[in-house]
């Protein structure tokens, strides 16, 4: 047996037996407890209710009300089936240009219509994931680079760099100032990277963010544009989020139309990753969108995407939808109006048991703040608070230091991936939580860095048993994890 | 301006800035007389016939009489819309059970059923292309080999080496046995790259062969996963085509059956390569399996499908599609028929016209001897004879030199692209233009009778010319696409 595994080492490549992959993280314990006893309202009305995945549920009747309208975006229907064979040998890289023209015109309405984009510059690939890591080959050889704003979606580590040999180099953002992208830390990055010798090829940002369920002010983003420029490196920036904003208070502010405005700015260096994924819920179908002001990346983004293209049939879906202009119009500002509505309700219930939450208006999360919670201000601290919300509240939510962020005490909580009545069970238990916390104990609040010791909140896990807690790997190919993050292509 | 090209250099990647995608490549010319001037029976009935993709369009009609008896096949009827929510969410890498059920369950019809299929080990990649990319970055290390037999499928340079660094080393076959995949040519490619420093991780064949249009004997098939045991390296067998084989023997014989008997051979190094797009004719819908008989294999293709995952959208399909047993064995015998005629009744318009081919059965295309054409045995020749087939015979038919064959003058017809009539119409010039030849080589053996002066077929095309044709690039701007270029489409 040991001699088979050596062989096997011998046998694979150091990618497939060294694990860039990602997956060796102590993090699937949540996911763990959410497949042995998912919450049902009558089936298991007490089980884990799962609010560590970034889905948008909240418009499918809007998406099914149309489909039952539009027979013709099927290619499997009577009205469709004359396109079935002409679809079905589509495989053709740069895309069915309906779908690219549909794409372009919502990406374009999704900003409000304050730029355009060109059918021609939208690129596809195997979803955002597929997109991230087609960039960082584009952008970087191995052993470069790209600074990376924490707290950051986990999933960038293994698109960025596990095939690529692309480096990450965060970009440290406090809470202090609200998690600010500030010109000092984007230079201290640099100039960190600078002194260990790696060549920093690109920036790469999420606006709106994940997990913040922010948007970068305007001021920022012409900062990161400038900062970029003068060091003349690329910038990336994931906008997957981009419908999800929803208050109208603060109008989400796009790259692209950052761009417009700055005359000085070198657009050979500007990039947007896109997905329909999280904007219309459909993760299932693999859209990503890779979309370059650079003429020479969009040559090399194309022939890549020979290796994730978007199945024809579901471009061919994508471009009826897509280009019903009555329906996206509907469709973008429902969909605002509800996510608007469930982000209210569910502050606002934290709120009642004294619990700030970043101030947010986008994204399908809030990123909440629980570090006057901890028995310390440290990360172990933090994953003894997690496994209680998992194994006492019974909520799968996402710790901070999954996202790489540099103070413990921070969750994301998912809040778009459920129904109204799911919502406000979760509320309660938290409720009851806060409640009951308040009760066994006369010092709730503690200063930060005091190191007081909670009674009811500290579970005695001894510094051996996080370790191994934190290697444990049960990964089969015939004992799959049907939710864990990152076996989904995104969380 | 040039200020500016040399800043892009430094920008992007060497990946980026190199020419590993394969696209610069002289054998764009064909490709462009086609999307200038394509063939149309009424509107241009004498412009150039596609015959340099190998798409099989022979059984749509059964496809869409399924489609139209299964409405819950599609997430998007009144039957199937209460899926569409599930679906749309899954994003699981494991890929819907019930679709890993149904191809499992077709791999194993396609063989006959002589071999059962396990589900658990079917992972998906961007279609074949994603599937051999992921493989090479399994198996190897940057650096690391494949060995090839040649002729081979252009698109591999690109597939396993392109963004992994990975190299092919040629396994050299030939004509004069066939294009046998023989042990000493085996030994002889893996001596070279040993010599050469270079370390061999992996055989990758192709069963059947693109482009030769046959099928392995089992004497071979052995031989090789014998050779591949005692070196300790990968076999990797590309079998996209396992349900283009003709009914007649010989039968199609999967890697899959051969370790079923050969208990000694080590199965951590045997991996399968499929794909819906020739069998069914999807290449459109990018449904790409990888399937290992390595567990560990199995796990990091896994992990590494998330860059291409099949659209559940098309799971779902496929899955309802492929688990209609009725179906399928309907579809494997008619299609099998209908691909059987196509390729007799072509062959046999080609030996009316004095062409020969390699003898197979199957594949959806034809490996066609012009050697006799050849003013020289040489690949210049080759090219002359390639361009004289574009712009007069007007036929977009791919030549050897581009599978990497070491022998000039073959070239890959493919025939399933397209209906009856139209194949009549390309053997009907095809008859037209070796008549010519024949009649003008009858004036020039009169002629060299007089004058001790051979070959009117020579062109004048000066060295220089040549070399020009040969280096010359096509501009790829975004904003100009070439439609049908061979790897523009994922797969030829």
């Amino acid at each position: 047996m040991a001699a088979n595994l050596r062989n096997q080492n011998q046998l694979l490549s150091k990618m497939a037996i060294g694990d860039g992959h990602g997956e060796n993280s102590p993090y699937f314990d949540g996911w763990k407890a959410y497949d042995e006893y998912p919450y049902h309202p009558i089936d298991r009305p007490d089980g884990v209710i799962q609010m560590g995945l970034a889905e948008n549920q909240l418009c499918f009747d809007l998406i099914q009300d149309w489909l039952m309208k539009n027979p013709k975006a099927s290619i499997c229907t009577p009205d469709g089936v004359l396109n079935f064979k002409d679809t079905a040998i589509f495989q053709d890289y740069h895309g069915l240009p309906e779908f690219r023209a549909a794409m372009a015109k919502f990406m374009g309405k999704v900003r409000g219509d304050r730029v355009k984009f060109d059918p021609d510059r939208i690129v596809m690939s195997g979803g955002a994931t597929g997109a991230q890591e087609t960039i960082a080959f584009c952008l970087a050889n191995p052993g470069d680079a790209f600074l990376v704003p924490t707290p950051y979606y986990p999933g960038f580590d293994r698109d960025l760099t596990w095939r690529t040999g692309v480096q990450l180099v965060p970009v440290v953002c406090a809470s202090s100032n609200n998690f600010k992208i500030t010109k000092s830390a984007l230079e201290d990055a640099y100039r960190e990277a600078q002194e260990k010798n790696i060549r920093v090829n690109g920036l790469l940002i999420t606006n709106p963010s994940n997990p913040l369920g922010t948007i970068l002010d305007r001021q920022t983003l012409k900062g990161i544009v400038s900062f970029i420029n003068e060091k003349n490196i690329h910038l990336v920036c994931d906008e997957i989020y981009a419908a999800t904003v929803f208050t109208n208070q603060h109008n989400f502010v796009s790259v692209s139309e950052v761009i417009e405005e700055d005359t000085e700015c070198n657009r050979n260096l500007v990039h947007i990753v896109y997905s329909l994924s999280k904007d219309m819920g459909l993760p299932g179908f693999r859209v990503g969108i890779i979309y370059s002001y650079n003429d020479a990346v969009v040559n090399c983004a194309r022939k890549m995407s020979s290796f994730g293209l978007v199945s024809s049939q579901t471009q061919h879906l994508i471009a009826a939808m897509l280009s019903d202009d009555e329906f996206v119009d509907r469709f973008i500002a429902k969909s605002k109006e509800r996510l608007d509505k469930r982000h209210k309700d569910f502050t606002e219930g934290l709120k009642q048991v004294e619990i700030d939450c970043l101030n947010g208006n986008a994204g399908l999360f809030v990123w909440m703040d629980l570090h006057k919670l901890l028995k310390d201000q440290s990360f172990e601290a933090e994953m003894e608070l997690w496994k209680v919300i998992i194994n006492k509240i019974k909520l799968n939510v996402s710790p901070g230091s999954s996202f790489h962020c540099s103070e413990p005490g921070w969750f994301r909580v998912c809040i778009a991936n459920m129904d109204d009545s799911t919502m406000e069970v979760a509320l309660s238990r938290i409720r009851d939580f806060m409640h009951q916390n308040k009760d066994q104990n006369t010092e709730v609040k503690m200063p930060a860095r005091k190191l007081c010791r909670q009674s009811s909140l500290k579970l005695s896990l001894s510094r051996g048993k996080v370790e191994d807690f934190m290697s444990q790997n049960n990964m089969s190919p015939r004992t799959p994890i049907p939710h864990s993050p990152l076996v989904r292509a995104r969380t | 301006m040039a200020a500016q090209f040399r800043d892009q250099d430094q920008l992007l990647s060497k990946m980026a800035t190199g020419n590993g995608h394969g696209e610069d490549s002289p054998y764009f010319d064909g490709w462009k007389a086609y999307d200038k001037d394509p063939y149309h029976p009424t509107k241009r009935p004498n412009g150039v016939i596609q015959m340099g993709l190998a798409e099989n369009q022979l059984c749509f009609d059964l496809i869409q009489e399924w489609l139209m008896k299964n409405p819950e096949a599609s997430i998007c009827t009144p039957d199937g819309v209460e899926n569409f929510n599930g679906r749309a969410l899954f994003q699981d890498y494991h890929g819907l059970p019930e679709f890993r059920e149904a191809i499992a369950k077709f791999m194993g019809k396609v063989r006959g059923g002589r071999v059962k299929f396990n589900p658990d080990r079917i992972v998906m990649s961007g279609g074949a292309t994603g599937a051999s990319e992921t493989m090479a970055f399994c198996l190897a290390e940057p650096g690391d080999a494949f060995l090839v037999p040649t002729p081979y499928y252009a698109g591999y340079d690109r597939d396993l080496r392109w963004r992994t660094g990975v190299q092919l080393v040629h396994v050299v076959c030939e004509s004069c046995n066939n294009f046998k995949i023989t042990k000493s040519a085996l030994e002889a490619a893996y001596e070279n790259a040993k010599e050469d420093n270079i370390r061999v991780k992996g055989l990758l064949i192709t069963n059947p062969s693109n482009p030769l249009g046959n099928i392995l004997d089992r004497e071979t098939l052995k031989g090789i996963v014998s050779f591949i045991n005692e070196k300790n390296i990968h076999l990797v067998c590309d079998e996209i085509y396992a349900a283009t084989v003709s009914t007649n023997q010989p039968n199609f014989i999967s890697v899959s059956e051969v370790i079923e008997e050969d208990i000694e051979c080590n199965r951590d190094l045997i991996h399968i390569i499929y794909s819906l797009s020739k069998d069914m004719g999807f290449p459109g819908f990018r449904v790409g399996i990888v399937y290992s008989y390595n567990d560990a294999v199995v796990n990091c293709a896994r992990k590494m499908s998330s860059f291409g995952l099949v659209s559940t959208q098309t799971q779902h399909l496929i899955a309802s599609m492929l688990s209609d047993d009725e179906f399928v064995d309907r579809f494997l015998a008619k299609s099998k028929e209908r691909i059987e005629t196509r390729r007799k009744v072509f062959i046999q318009g080609l030996a009316r016209a004095g062409i020969s081919c390699l003898d197979g059965n199957a594949g959806l295309f034809v490996w066609m001897d012009l050697r006799i054409l050849l003013k020289d045995r040489s690949f210049e020749a080759e090219m002359e004879l390639w361009k004289v087939i574009i712009n007069e015979v007007k036929l977009n038919v791919s030549p050897g030199s581009s599978f990497h064959c070491l022998e000039p003058g073959w070239f890959r017809v493919c025939f399933a692209n397209m209906d009856h009539n139209t194949m009549e119409v390309a053997l009907s010039r095809i008859k037209t233009f070796m008549h010519q030849i024949k009649d003008q080589n009858r004036e020039v053996k009169e002629l060299a009778k007089k004058t001790c002066r051979q070959n009117s077929l020579k062109l004048s095309l000066s060295r220089r010319r040549v070399d020009d044709f040969l280096m010359s690039q096509i501009s790829m701007s975004p904003h100009s696409p070439i439609p049908q270029s061979p790897l523009v489409p994922a797969r030829t």
